[in-house]
């Protein structure tokens, strides 16, 4: 017992008091990740408390289409785009898809760029980035509408199941969020490096806090995230 | 305001000669940053593009069971990996980092099998309580 009580060791504690104090003890030189910044170990258990949420929706839904009776739509046919008057199948899926690639493409150069301290090509890199995301949004708006006007509703579609609905609701829409408040703070951040920011050491106007050009990769990760959740979703929900 | 520059500038000068530093000390910190060359990029770019095309196809050319099933399933663990690995750097950091993000899904597959049984429980009694299917 004795040992264990070191209340008195005879150095002086400097701590700040109240709150400040408890943050600065909890956090007294103990550092996991020793070479990365906390900024991106942050984004970092975001994006795994992330996996969890697209985890548990992806879930629901295989618990879903397991547990039914009736039998479920077939994706391939729901997707199908009629083009020069013929059906194809799962088109639309599949340029969105390699619309998300290509931008997941261009986040990764405007990182790239963003170290060599070329501010052009990263602001460049980063606007087509959020071009690219808008463009997926915008193809899913459009997925939705035709959905939408053919009959497909939470409760209920033409062609089977009732859950096809309501998991595709939730499914897409939660990851159209993710890729819209990305495309925000994308557009956010590339003026920041066009205006040199990261340069200068400008405040940020929120956080008053010195910006670098690390924050653009953990721009990044956020955004190779959001295309790496896609492919997820294609796999299961729409290919499967 | 124009010493608040100049003092941020001050700041920045600093920090960039640290960066050369910080390999021949060995003090691991932030500042390290990562240039790989921009074939790599293009290089991983064309497999995701190649590999989303072949996943594109297994629905396209019909396939179905297992075939489908275990096609569709590689596809995506190779795209995921290099998307994971390439273009979020994961292939650089240290293990710490890597084995706190990556172990911890994991157990969503726990989670997937628990819910196979659930699910497979609550088709049995559906079918035994309303019939076979309509």
């Amino acid at each position: 017992m004795a040992e264990t009580t070191l209340t008195h060791t005879g150095q002086t504690e400097s701590r700040p008091a109240g709150w400040q104090g408890i943050a600065a003890d909890w956090s007294s030189d103990q550092r996991a990740f020793k070479n990365v910044s906390w900024g991106k170990a942050m984004m970092w258990i975001f994006l795994l408390s992330d996996t969890f949420i697209f985890g548990c929706f992806l879930l629901s839904y295989m618990t879903a289409r397991v547990s039914t009776r009736v039998p479920w739509p077939n994706p391939s046919e729901v997707f199908a785009l009629r083009i020069g008057g013929s059906d194809i199948p799962l088109i639309l899926i599949a340029i969105m898809t390699f619309v998300l690639i290509s931008s997941s493409g261009t986040m990764a150069m405007a990182v790239n760029f963003g170290y060599r301290r070329d501010r052009r090509k990263t602001a460049i890199l980063m606007l087509l980035t959020a071009a690219l995301g808008a463009t997926f949004v915008g193809m899913q708006a459009f997925e939705w509408t035709k959905l939408i006007t053919e009959g497909v509703r939470p409760w209920g579609n033409p062609w089977g199941a009732a859950q096809f609905g309501s998991t595709f609701f939730m499914i897409t829409g939660f990851h159209g969020t993710h890729v819209t408040i990305g495309v925000i703070f994308l557009i956010i951040v590339a003026r920041k490096v066009w205006r040199g920011d990261y340069d200068v050491g400008r405040p940020g106007f929120f956080t008053s806090r010195r910006g670098r050009y690390e924050n653009v990769e953990i721009m990044g990760l956020y955004w190779h995230f959001v295309d790496l959740v896609w492919v997820f979703i294609f796999a299961f929900f729409y290919l499967w | 305001m124009a010493e608040a520059t100049a003092n941020g500038l001050g700041q920045h000068g600093l920090h960039a000669s640290h960066a050369h530093d910080a390999p021949a000390t060995g003090v691991a910190q932030a500042e390290v940053h990562q240039e790989h060359p921009i074939k790599l990029y293009m290089v991983v770019w064309a497999w995701l593009f190649i590999l989303s095309t072949c996943s594109y196809l297994v629905d396209y050319f019909g396939l179905h069971g297992y075939l489908r099933w275990s096609l569709i399933l590689i596809f995506m663990i190779l795209k995921a990996g290099l998307i994971v690995a390439v273009f979020m750097h994961m292939a650089w950091e240290r293990l710490a980092l890597t084995y706190a993000i990556i172990l911890p899904p994991v157990l969503i597959l726990v989670f997937v099998a628990m819910m196979l049984f659930e699910a497979d429980y609550t088709l049995l009694t559906r079918m035994s309580f309303f019939g076979p299917g309509p």
